[in-house]
């Protein structure tokens, strides 16, 4: 256990753990509840996990970044309720230098949006709630309308 | 351990004392998000026989009421690894349905 958390995040925590004498470069990623998505209003959302698999995978992708890159990673994925503003996914890099730092914090949120088991239940302001799927194209609803037809 | 089976007979006998409670096994599937909506349960029991692969697991989901929703986008984790739908399984795996992932 270890990388999910149902309170709020502190990105100051990451970077303490993170950060050392040695490491001239840290650099990090917060991820935040957004008050809309595909053209409606969102008031708040509910990120709930597969809890066992996600800590698994969570822990294979930081050990990734720190085999492909000399970094040291913290991150953390918040469940549960969340208000527009809310930190949802906290990252943070160090290394001795930006490059690494910039590169291993990229690969991991990267990652972790393409392979941990998280869902994210929007409530919006209509009074509907919705599970969000990213693999379903936004047909009809975007507000720019210039969503794919695939 | 096989070379030391006293003989055949013993053998056949075992195997079909074994039946019973192979048969009787059932398949526990985890359900999240979405996919427990739809299906009204975040855990599923499916009777073990006929069952041998994630394929067929997906298939026997998706015969349930609600179950019409679990698109081909859906993943599948065998023992906490996202499996392919030749995996095989068995009534020992921990075995889940997973909707398309959302983190981040």
């Amino acid at each position: 256990m270890g990388f999910l958390s149902f309170q709020p995040l502190n990105l100051g925590d990451l970077l303490s753990d993170v950060m050392g004498s040695g490491r001239g470069g840290v650099a990090s990623f917060v991820g935040m509840v957004r008050d809309h998505h595909e053209g409606r209003a969102v008031i708040g959302l509910t990120y709930s996990a597969y809890e066992p698999m996600a800590e698994a995978v969570c822990g294979e992708i930081v050990a990734e970044a720190q085999a492909q890159w000399p970094v040291r990673v913290a991150l953390l994925h918040r469940l549960g309720e969340l208000r527009i503003g809310d930190a949802a996914v906290a990252i943070a890099a160090a290394g001795d230098h930006r490059d690494e730092a910039f590169a291993a914090c990229r690969y991991v949120i990267e990652e972790l949006k393409r392979r941990v088991p998280i869902w994210k239940r929007e409530s919006y302001a209509d009074g509907s709630v919705e599970w969000v799927d990213p693999t379903a194209s936004g047909v009809g609803i975007g507000e720019s309308g210039i969503g794919e037809r695939a | 351990m096989q070379n030391r089976a006293p003989a055949k007979g013993a053998r056949l006998i075992l195997r079909v004392m074994a039946l019973p409670s192979s048969q009787s096994h059932l398949i526990r599937v985890q359900l999240f998000a979405r996919y427990a909506e739809l299906l009204g349960s975040d855990s599923i029991e499916l009777p073990a026989q006929g069952i041998t692969t994630v394929a067929d697991v997906l298939d026997r989901l998706r015969a349930l009421p609600g179950g019409g929703g679990i698109g081909a986008a859906t993943l599948v984790a065998v023992n906490l690894r996202q499996a392919k739908p030749g995996v095989r399984v068995t009534a020992q795996d921990e075995i889940a349905i997973l909707p398309p992932l959302a983190g981040g």
